[in-house]
Order: C-alpha cells, then sequence, then structure tokens
C-alpha cells in the first residue's frame, strides 16, 4: 500500500519560504509526476516526503499513519537519485542486497530476490563488479534494482534520468513505466523536464515556487490548463500566449494556441506573417513565424514536410474551439 | 633553438643537483645525530673525528641499562597510542555532524577551532603545572593523554572534515533510505569511504603525539614520561654528553621514522587525493 498525503506541509530555509503550505493527496498505485521549472521546489517536497528534510509545519501521512516524525529508514520508501548514489565501496549484489541486509531479510530470499532483480534489470553479468566500472545506464538500472528490491510502499524518483544521454533516457523512461505495470507500486517521480512527464504519469502536479499550480492527468493539463503558466509549461513546442486586439475579441486578457492547433497557407488565413527559422524533422516541421503583429515570435507545427524558406509570406488560421482564453490573472476563462 | 637546447639542459642538471643538496642539508642532522651515537663521549665533541673513530655501542648499552630506556619508550606508546584513539573518537563524530550536517555555525566553529592553535603554548604554561598539581594529575598518563589529545583535535577535525565533505550527501542519504541509523551511517558508508583520509590522520596525529615535547617535558617527572623527556634529561644537567644524547635521540625518533617510511604511500595518498575519487 503507497496512499500518501500531504497536510499544510511548510518548508523555509532561514528566512526564505521554499514550500508554502501546501496539501496534496497521492492515491496507492499512482504514478504522480511533480513537475515545474528548476528550482521550484520539487526536491525540496519529494525529500520532505522521504524524511531527508524537516518539515517547518505541518504532516506527511503515508497509509493514515502521520509519519512527519519518524526518520527515513523506517517510512518504507525507496528512492533513486539523479546521481545514483550508488554506495562506491561495495559491489552491485552487495548495493543491491544492501536495505534487504539492513531491514534483516535472510540470506535465502536475498540471493533469490538479486537474481530475479538482475535479470529484470539486465544487471547479471555486472553483479560482481563496482559501481566505478558500470555505465551510467547501468548505475541508474542498479539503483533501481536496490529500489524494488524491499518492496517499498513508494518509490521517489529525484530526476533519474538527468545525468543519461538522450538515446538512453528514452529507453529508462520505458523502463520506468514498465516497472510501474507490473508492480504497480506508487511512484512519485520529480522532473523539469515536461515530455516525461506528459508521457509517464497517471498524475502531473505542477509546481512553480512552490505552490501547485494545477494536479490533473496530461490530457486535462493539455486540454485545460488552469492559468497562463501551465498553459506555457505542459506541451512542446510551447503554447503560443499574447495579448492585445484579438484577444479582447475573444472576450479574454490574453489568448493562447497551439502550434498544432493552427493552419498554415501560403495564400490565405486570418493572420498574416513571416516566415524565420524551419526546423525539418521530417515527421512534422516547426516554422517560427515573425511579423504576425501579435507577438514576437509565433511558433506553428505542420505535419509532415511544409517547404517554407526564410522570409516567405505566411498565413496562419487557428482552429477557434482551440483557444484558450485568460483573464487579468491569468486564470483561464471556460 | 641553441637557448632552448642549453636552457633544457642546465635545468636537467641543475635541478637535481639542487635538489640533492636541500636534500642533504635537511638529512645531515639526522645522519650526524645517528653517527655521533656510535662514538664515544670524548670522540664526539672533536671536530676531526667526523667519519674516523671507531664505533661503539656503549652509548646504546649505557642508555637501556642505566636510562631505563624501556620505561620511557613504553610511556611514549601508552600515550600516543591511547591520544590518537581518543582523538579520533571525538573527531570521527564530529567532522561527520560538521561535514554532513552543518549548521551556519559550522564554519565560525571550525576557524574557532583552528584559532585555538594561534594561543602560544608558553602562555598557559604556569596555570597548566598550577592545575593540575592541584588536581592530583600532574606526571599522569591520563594528563599527557588528554593534552596530547587537545593539542590535536583541532588539525585532526579539520583533516577529517576535508575528507568526509568529498563523500556525497547523497550516498548518505540512500543510506538513510536504505534502512541506516546514524551510527549505522559511520560504520557502513563513512568509514569504509573515508578509510585512506582516516588512516593517514591517525597517522599523523600519532606522530605528533609522539613527538611532542613542549609538554610531555614540562607536565611530567618520571611516571608519564615519555622518550621526549629522556632526551630533554640527557642534556642539561650533567654537560654536554653528546654521543649519549645522540644514542637516546636515535632511539627515540627512530621507531617513527621506521613508521613513517612503511606508510609513506599511504600518507602521501591521504594527504593528496580525495577519499572517493
Ligand atoms: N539546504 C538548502 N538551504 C537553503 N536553500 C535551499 C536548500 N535546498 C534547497 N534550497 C532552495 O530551495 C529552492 C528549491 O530547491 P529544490 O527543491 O532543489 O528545487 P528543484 O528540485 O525544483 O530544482 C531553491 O531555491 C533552492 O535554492
Ligand atoms: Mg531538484
Amino acid at each position: 500500500m503507497g496512499r500518501i498525503v500531504l497536510k499544510d506541509v511548510k518548508k523555509s530555509f532561514g528566512e526564505t519560504n521554499v514550500i508554502p503550505p501546501l496539501n496534496l493527496e497521492i492515491d496507492d498505485g499512482e504514478f504522480v509526476v511533480f513537475v515545474g521549472p528548476s528550482g521550484c521546489g520539487k526536491s525540496t517536497l519529494l525529500r520532505m516526503i522521504a524524511g531527508l528534510e524537516d518539515l517547518t509545519a505541518g504532516d506527511v501521512e503515508i497509509d493514515g499513519n502521520v509519519v512527519t516524525e519518524v526518520p527515513p529508514s523506517k517510512r518504507g520508501l525507496a528512492m533513486v537519485f539523479q546521481s545514483y548514489a550508488l554506495y562506491p565501496h561495495m559491489t552491485v549484489r552487495k548495493n543491491i542486497a544492501f536495505p534487504m541486509r539492513m531491514a534483516g531479510i535472510d540470506e535465502e530470499t536475498q540471493k533469490a530476490k538479486i537474481e530475479a532483480a538482475a535479470t529484470s534489470l539486465n544487471l547479471t553479468d555486472y553483479l560482481d563488479r563496482k559501481p566505478g566500472q558500470l555505465s551510467g545506464g547501468q548505475r541508474q538500472r542498479v539503483a533501481i534494482g536496490r529500489a524494488i528490491v524491499r518492496e517499498p510502499a513508494a518509490f521517489l524518483f529525484d530526476e533519474p534520468l538527468s545525468n543519461l544521454d538522450a538515446a538512453l533516457r528514452v529507453g529508462m523512461r520505458l523502463e520506468i513505466m514498465e516497472l510501474h505495470e507490473k508492480l504497480k507500486t506508487t511512484m512519485i517521480y520529480v522532473t523539469h523536464d515536461q515530455v516525461e512527464a506528459m508521457t509517464m504519469a497517471d498524475k502531473i502536479v505542477v509546481l512553480q515556487a512552490g505552490v501547485i499550480e494545477q494536479v490533473g492527468s496530461p490530457l486535462d493539463l493539455y486540454h485545460a490548463p488552469r492559468n497562463k503558466f501551465v498553459a506555457g509549461f505542459i506541451g512542446s513546442p510551447k503554447m503560443n500566449l499574447f495579448e492585445g486586439e484579438e484577444a479582447t475579441k475573444r472576450n479574454a486578457h490574453t489568448i493562447g494556441i497551439r502550434p498544432e492547433h493552427m493552419t498554415v497557407s501560403k495564400t490565405e488565413g486570418l493572420w498574416e506573417g513571416t516566415v524565420g527559422v524551419a526546423e525539418h524533422l521530417g515527421s512534422d516541421t516547426f516554422l517560427h513565424i515573425h511579423e504576425t503583429g501579435l507577438m514576437d515570435m509565433m511558433t506553428v507545427r505542420v505535419n509532415g514536410d511544409f517547404a517554407a524558406r526564410h522570409g516567405d509570406k505566411i498565413f496562419l488560421t487557428p482552429d477557434e474551439n482551440q483557444i484558450h482564453r485568460f483573464d487579468a490573472e491569468g486564470m483561464r476563462i471556460e | 633553438m641553441a637557448i632552448v637546447a642549453q636552457h633544457t639542459k642546465f635545468s636537467k642538471i641543475a635541478w637535481p643537483v639542487l635538489a640533492w643538496v636541500v636534500a642533504l642539508i635537511f638529512f645531515f642532522p639526522i645522519f650526524y645525530m645517528v653517527l655521533t651515537s656510535f662514538k664515544t663521549d670524548a670522540d664526539a665533541v672533536k671536530p676531526e673525528f667526523l667519519f674516523s673513530f671507531t664505533p661503539t655501542l656503549e652509548n646504546y648499552a649505557n642508555m637501556t641499562e642505566n636510562y631505563d630506556y624501556w620505561r620511557f619508550a613504553r610511556n611514549s606508546v601508552i600515550t600516543a597510542v591511547s591520544a590518537t584513539i581518543f582523538t579520533l573518537v571525538v573527531a570521527v563524530p564530529c567532522a561527520y555532524a560538521m561535514a554532513f550536517n552543518p549548521t551556519r555555525a559550522t564554519k565560525d566553529i571550525l576557524m574557532w577551532m583552528l584559532s585555538t592553535k594561534m594561543l602560544p603554548a608558553a602562555a598557559v604554561l604556569y596555570p597548566m603545572i598550577f592545575m593540575t598539581k592541584a588536581a592530583g594529575l600532574y606526571d599522569t598518563h591520563f594528563l599527557i593523554i588528554m593534552v596530547l589529545s587537545l593539542i590535536n583535535l583541532p588539525i585532526v577535525i579539520w583533516m577529517l572534515f576535508t575528507y568526509f565533505k568529498d563523500i556525497p550527501k547523497d550516498i548518505i542519504e540512500a543510506g538513510k533510505m536504505d534502512g541506516l541509523n546514524t551510527w549505522g551511517e559511520v560504520r557502513e558508508i563513512l568509514i569504509p569511504l573515508a578509510w585512506g583520509g582516516i588512516a593517514s590522520t591517525a597517522l599523523l596525529c600519532f606522530i605528533f603525539c609522539w613527538n611532542e615535547a613542549y609538554w610531555t617535558v614540562r607536565l611530567t617527572t618520571t611516571d608519564a614520561a615519555t622518550l621526549s623527556k629522556l632526551i630533554e634529561g640527557n642534556r642539561a644537567p650533567e654537560g654536554l654528553f653528546f654521543g649519549r644524547l645522540s644514542a637516546v635521540s636515535t632511539a627515540a625518533v627512530g621507531p617513527i621514522v621506521v613508521l613513517g617510511w612503511f606508510c609513506q604511500k599511504q600518507l602521501v595518498q591521504g594527504l593528496t587525493f580525495g577519499a572517493v575519487k
């Protein structure tokens, strides 16, 4: 079981308040992603759940028990760090066995679990190596192995893939998702990468300066961002957000349109602009449009290839149903 | 071209020569001491006998038979070993706390500890003698062990602190998550990872304790007197017995030089490389 509830949790480092009182419920078995720009307090929040950081106020509950005063070793949670944090003086086998040894699990069970973890994580050939002799991806797998064998109430991941190169990152992302499908254990995953958040999460928690901006499923956040910040943060390329006449016309202070929700034409359309840089991905083309009179640079996404050169005139037509409207405070207007 | 070639040729010869000269200058007193220890007191004071003399073991025999060398040596071992152990027992938790749970005061405390080394020992000599005599601690092993420990604590804590700081905090935190309490962190992670650093710190502390002379000479008479006291005792009262003094000194520094020699590699490694790299 791994239902985690944060009740009015608050964290200050001296004078600076990093997490204002915040409430959050995480259901058993959920894959929750904390996402937000760097320095917004994601790690701090995760570490408060882990018990590595004291709470200034409020309570953390795991499965109905208040654990605020319980040390990390007794909370029954496992954590995977960005730096892997393997024990460099122990072999892979000993690293994986470590939490079981601490829990006093008998040698036979330990052996069986190490074998099972090593097989599922492709580490069988490396069990007798030291962490220093492994690649980044293998190290991260050892860290995950070390976390699984103790069958925690929940897994905590703090940017576990940030130190890996792009190709490995995608692979490991899938492995972690597979793991979640298999174990059905609660996972809390911290990242600054909204693509990771969108692809992995059951539930995304968007944070900015310690404040929860929105909680919801990836598609909730995509289709109905609660405010301008979430609108701009979720989605890639970013939503085009602008004020002015076009917004007023639609009874809003600011309007937003995603790059994929506009049609492009060389002859006619609602808005006119000049092509700047064009990024050809093969499957898609991202056009950066200048001189629209709406905003500095507008991004539009066209399916397939689109022949456009720097300086070409271009016309854009938004899908009116896909325009997001925001009031003067930046909150969504339904 | 020619100038460059000449230059490199020059440095190829000049630097080693210079290094040897410096090394010999530094080594000469030790060499002189060892050499003199094999001379009779009469031979020792005659400069023309630097090399031409009849070697004798008389000084060494004398030292063990008449001057109780082994008692002093035993006191040196007892005080230096105990003080080193005690210092580490205090310093490891101290450095651990400062490295992994620093507060805003940590930096200041470190500076303050170092600043205690700036107090001239002579300034507190008489208060120390009066107080220890009044407390009945004068000339006891306990006193010398405490004094040696307190003298060395600041530097030992500093050294351990720098080694511990090299250990990533994440690893300690992973240990916490995996079920370690504070003592477990020290035993399972800190000591294994900082082993090289702890060993070279301990060795250095032991050497400092062994060589300490100011306090061991002044706060002991017989019971807790160390080899430093033996050397001191053979200097003034009976005039200039260079042969005997040299033998005593050689026997006093001998063990530490041998120890240092064997641990050289360990020491250099501990002092120059981080703990985990
Ligand atoms: N130990 C600390 N002392 C003081 N400030 C800290 C400490 N840890 C984090 N902070 C501050 O708290 C804020 C949030 O940090 P963090 O949770 O690491 O952000 P994120 O993981 O979202 O990048 C940052 O502004 C950071 O400077
Ligand atoms: Mg972080």
